[in-house]
């Protein structure tokens, strides 16, 4: 096939002009499907959130909401979308829409679209269900429908200051049962199709199987290898990145394993973070701490671990969470096998050991873990922002005393780090104020913070300096542990 | 009451109604400027030449760019038939050969597509010969680099009224920008029509200046030249002046070409090409007795103007009739001046100024209240401007017992008192969080100080079904204007709002328009509207009068029935009447026109009466920081605010919510930073995407948020009773910053002085967190009769906060 076709909104559209690099948004805008707005390009303001039909884990589908900016489209080959066009018209709308417009939602109407999509996500999504009052209490992030406002954390609005948009999100009953994207649940999502698209210099590929995929990487050493795009969506349009050949994985079965053993935890690498979660439901309390954190549901509905470690980003959230679980990385290619450790697997700034004939395949996280852990993320803003600072700590403590400690740092170095000398300052120590208090200050030298936009370098040895105390502050004894 | 404020019997302003537009909104149907590009055939994508250089001469080759496949032309300052000047200070060429600041836009290149461009823009090669740069406030003083005017508002003698206060405190307040973020970038799509008119589509809040810019660059009348601004994917002031180039680039492209040509910013273009809220230093001495009452405040404001003026001056006007916001001042001096930086020229950003003068009092009472050893609200209430009080700059500050009703009212529905003591109580038990309670308030000037734009038109035709349709020169960002003109007119009219359409704006209707801007929207379309509606309903009422043998001033139009209170056992439809005026020849349409009465501004002088009435509110803001990190949470903000009466509520309430958000974002998140090195990227923006220029989130919303419009509250000056609602909110935002301050202090001893960065940034806190922890024992309140102490004691607590 030479072309690419998606199904939006019930309709397929053969998209016979696109190139290896179009957007999903801009297809869309293509076919005067204008709802779907750029405000970033680069996954931030959810003005272009669409719906995705996705495999849910019973073998049926989910709408799951996706930053169309980031995605090309022909990632989306065979797949099906529905644009806010998709859910209502003004003569009738979806639930969604009119509680938006009924509690004064939107002002200038540009970010509306992409906030109904991912309001529509939350509507629809299975496991929602009306608070029990007492686990989410308080915090005011969950409506009394159940509906979890982090949904809309990857969606800004500049008019509204978000009040009535979370009372809208708030008053949305359930889906009727003749409602056809309800319904659109119960069959299976579409398979993966191999896509074949564009010429010489600027192809996109995405291989049937795993063993063709290896094929690939070996014989053109200069792809790039996508899988969300959340990162090479960003190079794309703010860089003017192109790619001679992109080559989609996250689709393959093989990268998409969820695993627990005895001795450790696979986690295939092109799982999406939403998926990661969901499937883990509670093993590794560290990523449950992580994920909330991490960007927005826009993009965790797309990002991979194997995305992560594939950019090698020192602030890449998961990073450093990762290392202090003493990660190892399953590296494959056409010859094999081999597996990493983490702590190794980093060479410099967004390089690493993986060679270009490689693909990550999985993640795997040695058992048992640390019984103490957390994750402390430093940002302006506390949804849907980059760290400056992100510090992930795993700890054993045995009758009071250090019994191992990992820390793993982000946004302090060229890569991800292990902080060793603080480790080495707790190790064996009693977990009192006086030890915390000398740990505190060698966590603080660790590393070599830089001055940039996001924050200080001293503000960022400060951060690790605080991490740990307030660590010890929430964690203050081994008889009292809880979990973060 | 006044015609103008008073209102019919079951008006429909007043009604709570969703945004005119909403139901398109949520569908993803609402059109905006570039959603009718990819409707357009044959369209060509304007791309920019941006100099990599914060100040040079340049010299363009364009060649290599005609070379790149699908690139159609390249647009440079040979193109311009007419004057290659994008503003209207005629300091902004359109095509310079000067580079003047980085990303500063040095030619276009048209292509078939948007990759065209793009590739054909990084094709042509430009030759910079560097000159010297001047980026930061602090630099351009140095320099003695300023642009424009340096007014000084003035009342009384400062200097001695300073020298004989008790006590005394001087310091710097550093106040830095915002990036508008609307979320639809700049937009413009031009094309020539079959009659040689120019036909611009634009996102801009003035289209007549717009208009009259494309004309100006093409060398043509005005005539000649069409603008549409159907609707805004948001403004906030930064699509008053700024647009203007962009269209006159697509105007230019589409008659040299004979295609229609889009010109789209993308954010990084947006980012790095368009002017901001001017940051501004200000450099202050303030008197106080020693009760709190201020008794003098002098001070230098400095706001960095970028480039080019722009808005500059009115911006700068503004700025220092608002350093005295709801405080009385009897001495009192505010000088101005505006820098001139190798940046964005800096423009009108909601507020105009008026938040940049209110942040010096407000940084001054808050800094201080410690050291007087007043609490801060007391010291704010203390100080509110009493009946009979007039401003520094002359002008009486009518209600301003309304002023004080309102901060009553607030403290009471907000439960201040109660709930500072269990803050106090929270604090005592929490080492490592603090939370505090804060409340400020605004008085914000309402009309332009540029008293002839306060003018405005409107063109409605009422056809003969009945319906009609509502022309006016106000534009839609989304702040609900346009319900709002519905509302008047069906109130005029008396019709349900469903016979009412609005036409999109455009010049060919409505001419010689004012910006969309300084809140003034509804004020003047809305007083043009219903001076349009009353002219129909007048002729109509004659005719009414004839059919139901009633005296025409005794014909009532309501809920689109007419009759007379004489003869009530008879009525006819609204229709029935437009039919008999029609076969009556007589005429069913009117244009409206409005100008606000009662203004005297001396703009050499400043002094007299430049705004037509005070907008007021107060806000109560709850705030828990984190002593681990300096991060903070609003717990919960309480609002009263006066809108007089409202014409729509829910709308005004999304003004005051969401002004209030954005105020928030300003002072605590949003943070510009440009290189200031002397390193190759020197003056480049360093936040240019939404991934490092952070605006407020769902994680910013306030928790809690009750907002309470303050009732019975008719301003006699203004459409329907109503006031003016977008700007002053915003500067309700301040309450949350002193919140901060003030539980910053809760973790130092007691009478610590607090000095916050502006935008107080988590960093920015966690530092004065750390400068509070490790402040000693203060010297509280220096006696009346140790002057001289008092004076020394109090310099260095409250020194720069640089």
């Amino acid at each position: 096939m030479d072309h690419v076709v998606v199904t939006v909104n019930g309709m397929a559209r053969p998209l016979p002009g696109v190139a290896a690099h179009t957007s999903l948004l801009d297809a869309l805008r293509d076919l005067g499907l204008t709802g779907c707005k750029e405000g970033c390009a680069e996954g931030e303001c959810g003005a272009c959130a669409v719906l995705l039909a996705t495999a849910d884990e019973r073998g049926g589908a989910e709408w799951t909401a996706v930053n169309a900016c980031l995605v090309p489209v022909a990632a989306v080959d065979g797949q099906e979308v529905v644009t806010s066009e998709g859910l209502g018209t003004p003569a009738a709308p979806h639930p969604v829409q009119a509680g938006l417009a009924a509690a004064g939602g939107s002002q200038c109407g540009y970010c509306t679209p992409g906030f109904a999509c991912s309001m529509a996500a939350e509507f629809y999504r299975a496991g929602r269900a009306p608070a029990d009052g007492a686990s989410h209490g308080g915090n005011g992030e969950h409506g009394p429908n159940g509906f979890d406002l982090h949904a809309l954390s990857g969606n800004l609005c500049r008019c509204t200051g978000y009040r009535p948009i979370r009372d809208a999100a708030f008053g949305l009953g359930t889906p009727e049962p003749a409602d056809p994207l309800a319904q659109r649940r119960a069959r299976p999502a579409p398979e993966p199709v191999a896509t074949r698209l564009g010429a010489d210099g600027a192809r996109f590929v995405r291989p049937a199987s795993l063993d063709e995929a290896l094929r690939l990487v070996r014989d053109e050493p200069d792809a790039v290898v996508v899988a969300g795009c959340t990162d090479w969506g960003v190079d794309v349009n703010l860089r003017g990145l192109r790619a001679e050949l992109a080559i989609a994985i996250e689709r393959l079965p093989e990268l998409r394993e969820l695993t627990v053993g005895d001795a450790s935890l696979e986690i295939g690498a092109a799982l999406t973070l939403s998926e990661i979660g969901r499937r883990l439901s509670g093993r590794v309390p560290l990523l449950d701490q992580v994920f909330p954190q991490f960007a927005s549901p826009l993009i965790r509905n797309r990002a991979t671990l194997g995305g992560n470690l594939g950019t090698g980003s020192p602030i890449g959230d998961t990073l450093p969470a990762l290392l202090a679980l003493e990660a190892r990385v399953v590296l494959a290619s056409v010859d094999g096998e081999r597996v990493v450790d983490l702590a190794d697997y980093f060479t410099g700034y967004r390089t690493t050991v993986r060679r270009s004939d490689e693909l990550i395949r999985a993640v795997r996280v040695p058992l048992p873990m640390a019984h103490v852990t957390a994750f402390h993320k430093i940002a302006k803003r506390r949804f849907d922002d980059i760290s400056s600072v992100a510090v992930a700590f795993a700890l054993d403590l045995d009758d009071g005393v250090v019994a191992s400690a990992r820390i793993g740092l982000g946004g302090v170095a060229a890569t991800p780090i292990r902080a060793r000398a603080t480790e080495a300052a707790l190790y064996g120590q009693p977990w009192n104020d006086e030890i915390v208090s000398n740990a505190a200050s060698v966590l603080g030298s660790e590393g070599t913070p830089m001055s940039d936009h996001r924050a200080s370098a001293e503000y960022r040895a400060l951060m690790l300096e605080s991490a740990l105390l307030k660590l010890h502050r929430t964690h203050p004894m081994a008889s009292e542990e809880v979990p973060a | 009451m006044s015609e103008l404020a008073a209102r019919p019997a079951n008006p429909v302003v007043g009604v709570p109604m969703p945004h005119e537009s909403a139901a398109m909104h949520t569908t993803g149907t609402a059109m905006y400027t570039d959603d009718l590009a990819a409707r357009t055939d044959g369209v060509l994508t304007a791309w920019p030449v941006q100099s990599t250089q914060a100040h040079a001469h340049v010299l363009l080759d364009v060649r290599p760019a005609l070379e790149v496949p699908g690139v159609v032309r390249v647009l440079t300052a040979a193109d311009v038939p007419g004057v290659n000047d994008a503003g209207v200070k005629h300091d902004e060429p359109l095509f310079p050969s000067e580079a003047m600041f980085h990303g500063h836009a040095l030619a276009w290149v048209l292509g078939e597509s948007a990759e065209a461009a793009r590739l054909g823009a990084a094709a042509v090669t430009v030759e910079y010969e560097a000159l010297p740069s001047i980026i930061t406030i602090a630099e351009a003083i140095e320099a003695g680099s300023f642009q424009g005017i340096s007014p000084t508002v003035q009342r009384g003698d400062p200097a001695a009224a300073l020298a004989t206060a008790p006590h005394v405190f001087t310091g710097v307040t550093e106040i830095g920008g915002q990036e508008h973020f609307y979320l639809e970038t700049h937009a413009s799509l031009a094309h020539v029509d079959s009659e040689g008119q120019v036909f611009v589509e634009c996102s801009t809040q003035h289209p007549s200046e717009t208009q009259e810019i494309v004309a100006h660059v093409l060398g043509v009348s005005s005539h000649r030249v069409t603008v549409q601004a159907l609707r805004m994917g948001g403004g906030f002031g930064g699509k008053e002046m700024q647009p203007h180039g962009f269209a006159a680039i697509a105007a230019l492209g589409a008659t040299l070409t004979g295609r229609p040509v889009r010109l789209r910013l993308n954010r990084t273009q947006d980012l790095t090409m368009t002017g901001k809220r001017h940051p501004f230093h200000a450099e202050w001495t303030a008197g106080f007795d020693d009760d709190g009452r201020i008794v003098a405040l002098e001070t230098t404001l400095t706001s960095d103007g970028g480039w080019s003026l722009d808005l500059s001056e009115p911006v700068l006007g503004r700025a220092l009739l608002h350093v005295d916001n709801a405080y009385f001042v009897p001495d009192f001096a505010a000088h101005g001046r505006i820098a001139k930086t190798n940046k964005t020229s800096q423009t009108a950003f909601r507020g105009f100024g008026g938040p940049q003068g209110m942040h010096v009092i407000e940084d001054v009472l808050g800094r201080v209240a410690p050291a007087l050893g007043i609490d801060a609200a007391t010291l704010r209430e203390r100080n509110l401007y009493a009946p009979g009080q007039a401003t520094p700059y002359g002008q009486p500050v009518r209600h301003a017992e309304r002023l004080r009703r309102i901060w009553s009212e607030l403290r009471e529905s907000s439960d201040f008192d109660a709930r500072r003591a269990e803050i106090a109580e929270y604090n005592a038990a929490h080492p490592d969080a603090k939370r505090a309670l804060a409340i400020t308030p605004v008085k914000f000037g309402i009309s332009f100080t540029l008293t002839a734009y306060n003018q405005a038109g409107a063109l409605v035709h009422v056809y003969k079904d009945g319906s009609v349709l509502v022309n006016h020169g106000g534009t839609e960002m989304g702040q609900g204007l346009h319900t709002k003109m519905l509302q008047v007119a069906a109130t005029a009219l008396g019709l349900p709002i469903e016979s009412v359409r609005l036409a999109p704006t455009r010049t060919d209707k409505v001419p010689n328009t004012s910006a969309t801007a300084a809140s003034s929207g509804a004020d003047l379309n809305g007083g043009a509207v219903k001076a349009a509606c009353e002219q129909i309903r007048g002729r109509m009422a004659a005719v009414a009068a004839g059919m139901l043998d009633a005296d025409p001033g005794d014909v009532s139009f309501a809920d689109g029935r007419v009759s007379a209170h004489a003869t009530s056992d008879r009525s006819y439809s609204f229709a029935e009447i437009t039919q008999a005026a029609y076969h009556q020849r007589v005429q069913l349409w009117a244009a409206g026109f409005y100008r606000t009465e009662g203004l005297a501004w001396d703009t050499a002088r400043m002094q007299g009466q430049p705004f037509k009435y005070f907008a007021y509110g107060a806000a109560a803001s709850e705030v828990e920081v984190d002593g681990f990190t300096g991060s903070y949470r609003t717990r919960r903000v309480d609002i009263v605010h006066d809108v007089g009466d409202s014409l729509s509520p829910l709308i005004d309430l999304g003004q005051i919510e969401g002004g209030f958000v954005q105020g928030a974002g300003w002072l605590t998140l949003e943070e510009l930073r440009w290189d200031e090195t002397d390193g190759p990227g020197r003056g480049r923006l360093l936040t240019q995407s939404a991934s490092t220029y952070k605006l407020p989130s769902f994680s910013e919303m306030p928790e809690v948020f009750n907002v309470h419009l303050v009732e019975h509250a008719a301003e006699d000056g203004a459409v329907y009773g109503s006031k003016a609602v977008g700007e002053p909110p915003l500067m309700l935002a301040f309450s949350v910053r002193e919140a901060i301050r003030e539980a910053v202090a809760a973790f130092g001893p007691a009478g610590h002085c607090v000095e916050l960065g502006s935008p107080a940034t988590p960093e920015a806190v966690f530092m004065a967190i750390r400068a509070a922890r490790g402040a000693g024992a203060v010297v509280r309140k220096a006696p009346r009769s140790d002057v001289a102490t008092a004076r020394t004691t109090s310099q260095p607590l409250v020194a720069s906060d640089t």
